[in-house]
């Protein structure tokens, strides 16, 4: 999981007058300057030739792809069977391709939901713990947090084991005797139920502690002089904290957004989309239909059609972004 | 009193309860990994692993090409850090300290491929390194990995060299040194605690790649260990101690990382995070 980091101010105006001026008095003083402005250039060249090769030609050659007709016929052959829209219009007037989407945004959407919910109550709770115990739930999530997906997921599958598995055992224990050999990646929604516990149970941590955090720099006097004013804890809650914190949960909240929408791993290691395809989310849709199927070319176009959203919802994120670092930029 | 007493019980409840949700699965894993088969299979669960057994570790290191994956996940994700590292600082630099036209375009530039939808690329990519004749070989990997961390590990050492007092490279240039000689003698060394964390981070990610290497490497001499991890069920039946060692195996290296990164780099992180 990669973390946004927004940067700390510099330490100063960021304007340079010293290139090489006083320094380097070899060579024309034209020349020098020229190269002098060029220097930021050079410096930036690898990051964004890299860049613009490894992810720009992918991005492109996606959008290629999607206008072929492009089978496992054609893709041994290596034969280029251009198609016009055709991919798009059989997707787009196809019945699949809205399912799966409708299922994105509602598996995405209760999916964020309960992990900001749960997050910011974690991380409040967090800030009214005393010290010792407030090490001990941080050293739980920084647990859950740390461990890599492809290995939690194989655990999730442990846990929720027709047979031996512990979360069956549990449930007959507690009274719920018919779940005893409950198989729960045969059926759509609890298929669903597993993986949603899954990305819950990894993702609360990150919002919980950076939400911890960005308590801790409330001022005081902000809480002192609401209450003078005569605030209850929930007026307090609702007066001070929670604007204070409404830019850090903005951003928290497009992250989850996107992490979730893209979350193939989890969903494709628990169960591969499955029972009969019914947990598809559109990556793993894509992925399916263009490798598994070997329609690449489809696959490419429902590719391309999820990169449009992400695109929606990542532009949304980075005018928040950009608009809290304006001054710095 | 009473209310008080209440007060400070809730929280600490809820405190245990969620440490014990958290943990658990962690937990659990390990405990596995220990049991021998009989306790596994057992019509309760055995809470601990009294009679703890190595036998499933073997089990595990001994399976086909174990120690081959262990290799390309070491090369491919060291040998991508290294090099998001050396191209990351150097532009890192040029953005923190230089003025020029187009800096905000390339920052924006880098926040927009941080975000990179790669999951979803992957036929793409796999069409590409095809036609390269590159299946099945550590060098895409790697090249993609260094993409992957790249954004991420540039745009933080951004925030780390900007942090760096500017007079200390100045006075270092009026004693005679050029700009680059002041960035490597005087920036560069007070750089490695951010140079540390990025890399830490990047480590992680490369570690843990999956959707990639899944499509691009399927010869088992050239896989690496989270494809290991997640075919283990089907290759070994339920042999769910076997399974639980593996996870384990390729957990480890990441939970200890994360013991260092708690100290070094959350820290930072959540400062960048908080600021609003």
């Amino acid at each position: 999981m990669t973390v946004q980091k927004t940067e700390r101010p510099p330490s100063g105006p960021t304007e340079v007058q010293t290139l090489d001026g006083g320094s380097r008095p070899k060579g024309p003083v034209g020349s020098a300057r020229r190269l002098a402005g060029l220097t930021p250039y050079l410096l930036l060249a690898p990051a964004i030739i890299a860049t613009l090769l490894l992810l720009g030609w992918p991005l492109v050659n996606n959008g290629i792809l999607s206008f072929q007709n492009l089978n496992m016929r054609q893709f041994i052959l290596r034969l280029t069977e251009w198609n016009g829209i055709d991919n798009y219009k059989e997707i787009l007037t196809g019945e699949d391709f809205w399912r799966v989407t409708g299922r994105s945004v509602v598996f995405t959407a209760v999916n964020v939901v309960l992990i900001m919910v749960l997050g910011t109550l974690v991380g409040l709770l967090l800030a009214r713990l005393g010290r010792k115990m407030r090490t001990f739930l941080l050293v739980g999530l920084v647990l859950a947090w740390a461990m890599p997906v492809v290995a939690a997921s194989t655990v999730y599958q442990w846990l929720f084991a027709q047979r031996f598995g512990v979360v069956n055992w549990v449930l007959a224990k507690i009274g719920f005797e018919s779940m005893a050999d409950h198989d729960w990646l045969a059926t759509q929604y609890s298929t669903f139920f597993v993986v949603l516990l899954l990305i819950v149970w990894m993702s609360i941590p990150f919002v919980a502690i950076n939400l911890y955090a960005a308590t801790t720099t409330i001022p005081a006097e902000l809480y002192e002089a609401a209450a003078l004013d005569g605030a209850g804890a929930w007026k307090q809650f609702t007066q001070v904290t929670l604007p204070y914190l409404r830019p850090f949960l903005y951003a928290t909240t497009f992250l989850e957004i996107i992490w979730v929408f893209k979350a193939f791993v989890q969903v494709f290691t628990i169960n591969e989309g499955g029972p009969n395809r019914l947990t598809e989310i559109l990556p793993v849709y894509a992925y399916i239909e263009g490798m598994g199927n070997q329609h690449f070319g489809m696959g490419a176009a429902i590719a391309l059609l999820t990169i449009l959203i992400l695109l929606a919802i990542t532009s949304f994120y980075l005018r928040i972004v950009l608009k809290q670092e304006e001054d710095e930029l | 009193m009473k209310r008080s007493l209440m007060g400070r019980l809730w929280p600490n409840l809820a405190a245990v309860v969620i440490f014990v949700f958290c943990v658990f699965p962690v937990y659990w894993m390990f405990a596995t990994a220990f049991k021998p088969t009989g306790d596994i299979i057992a019509e309760d669960p055995v809470w601990f692993p009294t009679d703890a057994t190595l036998e499933h570790f073997r089990t595990a290191m001994d399976a086909d090409h174990f120690w081959t994956m262990v290799g390309n996940s070491l090369t491919v994700t060291i040998l991508a850090v290294v090099f998001s590292l050396i191209i990351g600082v150097t532009a890192a630099f040029a953005l923190a300290r230089m003025r020029f036209k187009g800096r905000r375009g390339f920052i924006i530039g880098f926040m927009l491929a941080q975000m990179a939808p790669w999951e979803v690329m992957v036929i793409a990519i796999y069409i590409i390194v095809r036609d390269a004749d590159m299946l099945n070989s550590l060098i895409p990997l790697t090249l993609f990995y260094m993409v992957m961390i790249l954004p991420f590990t540039l745009l933080t050492l951004r925030g780390f060299v900007a942090a760096v007092p500017k007079e200390l490279e100045e006075s270092a240039m009026v004693d005679g040194c050029t700009r680059m000689q002041a960035f490597r003698r005087v920036i560069l060394p007070l750089l490695a605690p951010g140079l540390m964390s990025t890399s830490l981070f990047g480590f992680i990610t490369a570690w843990n790649e999956f959707p990639l290497v899944l499509v691009l490497n399927k010869e088992a001499e050239s896989k690496t260990l989270p494809v290991w991890v997640s075919s283990f069920q089907t290759a070994f039946g339920d042999d769910w101690g076997a399974t639980m060692a593996a996870a384990s195996l390729f957990a480890i290296p990441i939970l200890i990382l994360f013991v260092f990164l708690q100290r070094r780099a959350v820290a930072g992180l959540t400062d960048g995070a908080v600021k609003g």
